[in-house]
């Protein structure tokens, strides 16, 4: 097999990695903290913004979608290592945004087409 | 046997597998909430006007668990971090922490939310009768402010009105005994009826109520509600839209006829399209945050022999569970929103 493992024995390994150097990471650590910050400070934005007016719900959902996307990409994009990650990865989410788009819109087709006799009082 | 590429990476994928592999299952994964969340949109967009519930979830307790999530995430991230440096006694601090976060999310969930949301009572109103309850549901107010109409009146039991059928009576008084209730006569002579309570003076679960007045021979014949704000004073200007803060019950009693209910239950996933995904949705979360939580544990207790041999393959593996538990996250900031805000 390819491993390579050496034999560890100090209290504090230090086995060979071939990226991520350790004085690497904790250059990164701060950024974690602040993005950590940034996503509560986002989430009472969030819920401030659900009680401002913006003039229709609709408005208020678009608003309220928009700061979630963005908290996502930070997760995603920090946290989730995404930003720099190798393109393989990238390749696989093309095709799973893709095909959850299909699964939306595979769900959508109900409502140019629906069962007949289903349609009642919905709650 | 060993299994190629745990902490190098393979040379076609540029990935170490293990890496690989979790992005595949989170891409199922996106597919799997994907399918739900179109369930919710279009049950959402398909339901009638004001049949969508609103402010129905405790808005603090709600942002006070998307807190605790994002700080498990912002834990699992150094605890990956502290590996990678080599601080083992670091990476179980932070590792501790991740799993108190999960499992004080799980507690919210499972004591504080869901518990009270199976004693609450719902009672929709048949639209023709909902000037009879105008005092309850404020749509005259409603509607000249373009107001969403209000068609339900909820609140807790109080009591639950029956009619009996003689040759029932035992029946209908075993009940009683089985479930701690207590039955008196009502005060009107015109409208013969029994008012059943339990032996506190409340009315009795939902759950309860629904068999009392599926027993044979027994007829419901109304629901007295001990209201929530938004029906004890539709129109007052605080209950138009919903609050922070969730306002406090009132002590108002309301006797609702049964003959003028389209539908009631307490607030579980059959009460309506909303309960039902949001049940749904919160409850597989919640089973991903318990496996993300057994997970953690597992690394906390028993990592240690792995980290001796190989910390890379140790750290790896916190990496691709915190992949995993950071989609979680990443879910849980869409539900939030979602159910609690919008």
């Amino acid at each position: 097999m390819s491993e390579h493992h050496p034999a560890v024995t100090a209290e504090t390994p230090n086995a060979p990695h071939d990226h991520d150097h350790a004085h690497d990471v904790s250059k990164h650590v701060k950024g974690y903290l602040i993005v950590g910050a940034l996503l509560l400070v986002f989430t009472f934005i969030t819920v401030a913004l659900a009680y401002v007016d913006f003039g229709s719900h609709t408005a208020n959902v678009v608003v309220a979608m928009i700061v979630a996307t963005f908290k996502a990409g930070l997760v995603a994009a920090i946290f989730m290592h995404l930003k720099g990650e190798k393109r393989l990865i990238w390749q696989f989410l093309f095709f799973t945004v893709f095909f959850a788009i299909g699964l939306f819109f595979l769900t959508w087709l109900h409502w140019i087409d629906p069962i007949f006799g289903t349609h009642h009082t919905h709650h | 046997m060993q299994i190629p590429y745990e902490t190098t990476a393979r040379p076609d994928t540029g990935l170490y597998n293990a890496k690989l592999g979790i992005w595949l299952f989170l891409a199922s994964e996106v597919m799997l909430f994907g399918g739900l969340f179109s369930a919710y949109v279009f049950l959402r967009l398909g339901a009638d006007d004001g049949y969508w519930p609103m402010g129905l979830l405790n808005v603090p307790i709600g942002t006070m668990n998307t807190a605790i999530l994002i700080a498990s995430s912002v834990t699992v991230v150094l605890a990956w971090a502290a590996l990678k440096m080599r601080q083992w006694a670091k990476y179980k601090f932070y590792m501790l922490i991740t799993i108190i976060c999960g499992i004080i999310f799980l507690a919210v969930k499972l004591t504080l939310e869901w518990p009270e949301k199976f004693v609450h009572f719902g009672a929709f109103i048949k639209k023709d009768k909902w000037a009879e309850y105008e005092a309850y549901l404020g749509n005259e107010h409603r509607t000249k402010l373009g107001l969403s109409p209000r068609p339900e009146i909820s609140g807790h039991l109080h009591a639950v009105e029956v009619a009996v059928a003689p040759e029932k009576k035992g029946d209908f008084d075993s009940f009683l005994i089985k479930h701690h209730l207590v039955a008196e006569a009502g005060t009107d002579p015109a409208h013969p009826v029994l008012v059943v309570k339990d032996d506190h003076g409340h009315g009795p679960r939902p759950s309860i109520a629904e068999k009392l007045v599926r027993i044979p021979g027994v007829k419901a014949v109304a629901y007295e509600v001990e209201l929530d704000a938004v029906n004890a004073d539709p129109t007052s200007p605080d209950n138009d839209r919903p609050h922070f803060i969730p306002r406090k019950r009132s002590d108002k009693v309301a006797t609702i006829k049964a003959e003028d209910i389209s539908s009631w239950s307490a607030f579980a996933p059959k009460h309506s399209s909303y309960f039902a995904v949001y049940f749904t949705i919160t409850g597989l979360h919640g089973l991903h945050v318990l496996g993300g939580v057994i997970i953690f544990i597992y690394f906390y207790l028993f990592g240690e022999k792995l980290y001796r041999k190989n910390p890379e393959h140790m750290a790896n593996r916190v990496e691709v569970s915190g992949l995993f538990w950071h989609f979680v996250d990443l879910v849980w900031i869409f539900v939030f929103p979602i159910f609690y805000l919008l």
